[in-house]
């Protein structure tokens, strides 16, 4: 046990006294196996949707579980709102049954001796009748289940078993919601249908969600915050946007997915061309059309491969979004081809990557006024009002 | 053919079997459980322990049984004193043998049942606020179902055909200690072939029915699963 990290025993939430520490979750495990070892120390904040982001093998499954209590191998400690977890220099493990939390598996995991009334039933009875939670009808009517309810499960498509799994876990009435690549299942024909599910569940059912995937797409659209795991280490961690943009964490997050979120706003509609006007500080950017409305907040996932750079405002080009911004920051990658840049456009900040013979030609260095030219943005209208929207913006 | 007093020795035998198949049950499970889920270095040797009386002649077992349980021995001195019955000779005897003849015939189903179920719909019932108790009697014991039939039709058909043990502990009183097979071995000894026919074929036919029924339970397990 000499090798595990205690921190200080001082804190706040060791004397309890009300403080922030009591309204987060409080992480320093260790769990050391044959090819790899978790060592990961972060607090987080228990609201909205905190996303595990990292490649297979980075311990993002392994985390999820030891916070559940189902790795039993691992050490440290774990504590949620005050609530002492697991504190394993002073012999403290509370069993996963008795922590108030709901899990969803990346292969739903539904009982299958049970048909879907039973496995729902099964998580409902043992809810303590005491904590805040939904009604069995309404998690039924919010997840669409009332047409599968007598059905055995394996006769579910995969979106359908997901559906279940989320429902069922949620009638646990948790505490905290663990969710492990629930989208990531080969049968699940269109999860584009299921993360509006998922986006909605800490407003509407009042439970802090923990989603690991590996999906930079996925957790782009539904996460509010973002955690970033590699090699069994915490990279980054902090609001989505800010960790996005942090180019030095290329490896984990994935050059080919790598992006920003920019926060927009819808100015208006453009009948004619099937187009929309968002608003993105002192600029707007032209997308496709979508159905929120004028005034209504909307999020655009911008990749860094999507974007490129000029030094001038360019002309005669197809490319309908050109945002002006200062170069922030430039990272060369050693031994490639290319870079990355963070560019400022005002409200936002962009990320581009390009090559490194491009970046000396314009002579990029931080500071330099430049443009940004975009070619795709991904929208997010879909999560609220079911509409898929990922598109080429070319004029 | 047969009388009520030729019968008897197949209504011992049917008790004997119900009565070792029931503790069977109740002792195995935690064994199997052991087997299928304890993470040690010893579990190789635990194996072999159960699987002893696979190999073992029963005439071996029966003699250490006898060692074990004779009123001069600790066991059986114990025994007889809280009783005021011995266990060598005696029905209580043959019980306490057959559990442990019988042992593998209800460990190794059960074992590979839990193994097939594997650890994942526990951590589930985990998940779902099942403590241990709750998660082994409403997930762990229906999923095992056919495990636990296959396990018990097992035991309860060796129990029946059990001789060698029977005979080194047991011996040969009626309607204590003669079941079926010491009863045939013994109406051929005094080549009174009509009853060690009846008697046989009685049991030819119970075990074939046994073994048909799990043979087809396994196959419609099979189809299932597929």
């Amino acid at each position: 046990m000499s090798q595990v990290r205690i921190p200080s025993r001082d804190s706040a939430a060791d004397r309890g006294v009300p403080s922030a520490a009591d309204d987060a979750l409080v992480i320093d495990v260790e769990l050391a196996r044959a090819d790899f070892t978790l060592a990961a120390e972060v607090t987080l904040a228990p609201h909205g949707i905190t996303a595990v982001f990292g490649h297979s093998g980075a311990g993002k499954s392994t985390l999820l579980r030891t916070l559940a209590g189902l790795e039993r191998a691992a050490r440290g400690r774990i504590i949620y709102r005050g609530e002492v977890w697991q504190d394993s220099a002073a012999g403290i493990g509370v069993p996963p049954h008795r922590r108030g939390i709901g899990y969803v598996f990346q292969d739903a995991q539904l009982l299958a001796f049970l048909d879907v009334r039973g496995n729902l039933g099964y998580a409902a009875r043992r809810a303590p009748p005491t904590a805040n939670g939904p009604a069995f009808d309404d998690v039924v009517a919010a997840f669409d289940l009332a047409a599968l309810l007598g059905r055995p499960v394996r006769v579910l498509s995969g979106g359908e078993r997901q559906r279940v799994a989320i429902a069922r876990a949620l009638l646990t009435r948790p505490r905290l919601l663990l969710m492990d690549e629930p989208l990531s299942a080969n049968d699940i024909g269109r999860k584009a249908d299921l993360l509006p599910y998922v986006r909605e569940l800490p407003r509407r059912f009042g439970v802090p969600v923990i989603y690991v995937s590996h999906a930079m797409d996925e957790v782009a659209y539904i996460a509010d915050r973002l955690l970033v795991l590699g090699a069994g280490r915490v990279l980054a961690h902090g609001p989505l946007d800010t960790v996005l943009e942090r180019l030095d964490l290329g490896p984990a997050t994935g050059r080919f997915e790598a992006g920003t979120v920019l926060n927009g706003r819808v100015v208006r509609h453009d009948d004619a061309f099937q187009l929309t006007v968002v608003a993105l500080g002192r600029q707007t950017m032209v997308i496709p059309r979508v159905t929120a409305a004028a005034g209504d907040a909307i999020k655009l996932r911008v990749r860094a491969r999507d974007v490129a750079l000029a030094i001038e405002r360019p002309r005669g080009i197809s490319i309908r979004n050109v945002l002006d911004g200062t170069l922030i920051d430039i990272v060369e990658e050693p031994a490639t081809a290319y870079a990355e840049v963070l560019v400022d456009v005002g409200a936002a900040h962009v990320r581009a990557r390009l090559t490194r013979a491009a970046a000396a030609e314009l002579a990029l260095v931080r500071g330099c006024a430049v443009f940004a030219l975009i070619k795709s943005v991904s929208v997010d209208d879909r999560l609220v009002l079911g509409r898929a929207g990922d598109a080429e913006l070319h004029g | 053919m047969l009388t009520l007093h030729e019968l008897a020795p197949l209504w011992l035998t049917l008790r004997l079997a119900a009565v070792t198949t029931l503790i069977l049950l109740v002792v195995g499970t935690p064994i199997a459980w052991w087997l299928a889920f304890a993470r040690t270095r010893l579990r190789p040797l635990a194996e072999a322990i159960v699987a002893l009386p696979l190999v073992l002649p029963p005439t071996v077992l029966g003699f250490y049984l006898l060692i074990l349980l004779n009123p001069d021995a600790p066991l059986g001195a114990g025994w007889l004193a809280v009783t005021g019955d011995t266990l060598t000779f005696s029905f209580s005897g043959l019980v306490l043998a057959s559990v442990i003849y019988s042992l593998p015939f209800m460990v190794q189903p059960l074992q590979a049942a839990f193994v097939t179920m594997g650890r994942a719909p526990l951590a589930v019932g985990a998940t779902l606020r099942a403590g241990p108790v709750d998660a082994f009697l409403t997930i762990a014991l229906p999923m095992s179902a056919r495990g636990y039939l296959t396990a018990a039709v097992l035991t309860f058909a060796h129990t029946v055909g059990e001789f060698g043990v029977v005979l080194m502990i047991g011996g040969n009183i009626p309607g204590r200690t003669r079941v079926l097979s010491i009863a045939i071995y013994e109406h051929v000894e005094t080549i009174d072939y009509a009853a060690a026919h009846a008697l046989s074929a009685l049991l030819l036919g119970f075990s074939f029915a046994v073994l048909a029924l799990v043979y087809w339970l396994n196959r419609a397990h099979a189809l299932r699963v597929v």
